[in-house]
């Protein structure tokens, strides 16, 4: 097929298309309009369903009991309007219903800005509502790359009956990019036999539902959910290793921010200094080998964000004081500049400031 | 011998957990009668709310989800516009619908989803421990009105079914109460109502019961019946409010 031009907010939504998602219920919010509207225009004519609901914290809900019906569904937000999702998302990853949730990040915190930034990195890696779960959480850093992880998201969330984010900062929405649709790779994917679709008469009840009134059977439903998150850890782990050999200072970065220290990368080596790059695809799972693969000649780790530090923290985690790991940040919808990079790699290299 | 009375089909066989005297049994037991009536059990999918009913999905025999606190309607909305064929109800308290759940249940009767909600008011949040609730009587103690509500402090008591009623998307809005047997099979008529309302793909439906809580009014069950026919009556009139009659 043939490549066609589109903006990021609307690829996605066609990507949830193609990958046979019937449902969505979201609310607006800048900047991720364009993509309830692309599916208001577009899902119905897949022999789907669009509604715009009351409020972030409704859509949410209404995700549970589509999914909890057994549909293919999605919702979409932007940080704050994530923040009101929680509740929900807290209950469908109890519950172990699949969905795809996309947050267009902005910066906050609060009300924060409009503008692109990921300092929604611990509310999407940590659980973000109450108790033990995670969320797979896919960072694209180009269209093409958000479009592929958005069609393989739903069958990674009906693979592991577990909620699947895909955050995308408020560039990956607004940017154009050519993309083309191409089929994840095949997964075999168990019946949804728990959803609730009616008795019949055949069977006993399905009950969808995260209440464990006793003790012992909430932590039986953790222990269980536990044993998914490590099968989800050995089995889809990703990440992109650029320019690692021989590297004397290796950047962690992920989506956009990634883009802007590749060039800085360039930059780097025509001064003469070879450093390289690791870029998490999954945030969770976090790629922790790929900090075990740094070649000796490597002196620190720059952690580079467009937030105050968030990431840095799983950098830390999977580094294990190995290296010194420096971070360059900005936030609030301000954006590092390859020269910006370029000057904290040196500085920490013991070169010029 | 001849069977006068059977458990129905609509209920499983699991013990209620209910406080004796509490009227929650009643409108169950007149949920699931009407669903096995209407021959819909095997389509019936419920939703559960947090309060004294969270357990209701251990009670009704047909699907079930359990919600958050409030958001029935929006769950329940979610399971019709995938199931629009299949029978989508709501349970939920007052303290679940007229408190933090305000915003969802405008908004599926907004939206006249065609789905049917069981509204049980009994002027109190229950399972937390008898708390102020939005439909609370002026000058009835509470936990969190231990000196009785002031409408001054806490407002006047919310006319739930009234306010409903003003939105043109409420197809069906009907109070009842279960504090007698006469009460009682009205109240049973006005949920088949409802239903039949959904079935015949009329919108949003809505039956709000008056029901007691022995324990946090501080009652006995019958004195309970008393008061509520004494006191909640005179407040929250019984009767239709809306009927899919009108709204066509």
């Amino acid at each position: 097929m043939a490549k066609i031009l589109m903006k990021g907010n609307e690829a996605i939504g066609a990507a949830a298309i193609k990958a046979g998602c019937k449902f969505f219920f979201g609310y607006p919010i800048t900047p991720q309009n364009e993509l309830p509207e692309y599916m208001a225009r577009e899902l119905g004519k897949a022999g789907g369903t669009f509604l715009q609901a009351e409020s972030e914290v409704a859509a949410i809900n209404m995700v549970y009991g589509a999914a909890g019906s057994g549909a293919r569904v999605m919702t979409s937000s932007s940080s704050p309007g994530i923040a009101l999702k929680q509740e929900g998302i807290s209950y469908i990853a109890g519950a172990e219903l699949p969905c795809v949730i996309v947050n267009i990040v902005r910066g906050g915190p609060g009300l924060g800005g409009i503008q692109p930034a990921q300092s929604d990195y611990y509310q999407s890696t940590r659980g973000g509502g109450n108790g033990d779960y995670k969320l797979v959480v896919y960072a694209p850093a180009n269209l093409q790359e958000a479009v592929d992880l958005v069609m393989e998201a739903f069958d990674v969330a009906d693979y592991y009956r577990n909620p699947v984010m895909v955050l995308g900062d408020g560039m990956i929405g607004q940017m154009m990019e050519p993309i083309e649709f191409r089929e994840p790779k095949k997964r075999e994917l168990p019946p949804k036999d728990w959803a609730t679709t009616g008795t019949e008469g055949k069977r006993k009840p399905n009950i969808i539902n995260s209440l464990r009134l006793d003790p012992a059977e909430l932590e039986k439903l953790n222990q269980k959910i536990q044993a998914k998150y490590r099968e989800i850890e050995k089995n889809e782990v990703r990440y992109e290793m650029y320019n690692i050999e021989n590297a004397e200072i290796v950047f962690a970065a992920y989506g956009t921010t990634s883009r802007i220290v590749k060039n800085a990368i360039e930059m780097l080596k025509q001064e003469g200094i070879n450093a390289g790059l690791i870029r998490p695809i999954t945030l969770w799972p976090f790629p922790h080998k790929a900090f075990d693969e740094i070649p000796e000649t490597a002196k620190a780790i720059l952690t580079v964000e467009m937030s105050c530090g968030q990431m840095i923290d799983d950098v830390k985690i999977a580094n294990n004081g190995r290296l010194p790991v420096g971070f360059y940040g900005r936030s609030g919808g301000m954006i590092p500049s390859p020269q910006e990079i370029v000057n904290k790699a040196k500085e920490m290299l013991g070169g010029a400031k | 011998m001849a069977v006068v009375f059977k458990r129905t089909e609509g209920l499983t066989e699991t013990p209620f957990h209910y406080c004796p005297g509490c009227t929650h049994g009643i409108i169950h037991r007149l949920v699931g009668e009407v669903l096995e009536e209407l021959g819909v059990l095997g389509k019936a999918v419920g939703v559960a709310p947090v309060g004294c009913s969270v357990l209701a999905y251990d009670y009704f025999n047909c699907d079930m989800h359990e919600a958050a606190h409030g958001r029935a309607p929006a769950v329940a909305t979610g399971i019709k516009r995938v199931l629009p064929e299949n029978v989508v109800f709501t349970y939920q308290g007052d303290g679940d619908l007229a408190s933090i759940g305000t915003a969802e249940i405008v908004h599926a009767a907004h939206r006249s989803e065609n789905i049917t909600t069981i509204f049980v008011n009994n002027a109190i949040y229950g399972m937390t421990g008898g708390q102020m609730a939005p439909t609370t009587l002026v000058g009835q103690k509470a936990t969190t009105s231990p000196y009785g509500r002031d409408p001054k402090h806490a407002g006047m008591p919310l006319k739930v079914s009234e306010m409903l009623a003003t939105i043109p998307g409420a197809s069906y809005v009907e109070r009842v109460s279960v504090h007698n047997p006469a009460n009682i099979r009205k109240a049973k008529k006005a949920i088949k109502k409802a239903f039949e309302c959904q079935l015949s793909g009329k919108g949003f439906s809505i039956v709000e019961v008056l029901s007691t809580c022995p324990t946090n009014w501080g009652l006995t069950p019958t004195e309970s019946l008393k008061w509520l026919e004494e006191n909640m009556l005179p407040y929250y009139p019984l009767g239709n409010f809306r009927s899919p009659e009108e709204v066509e």
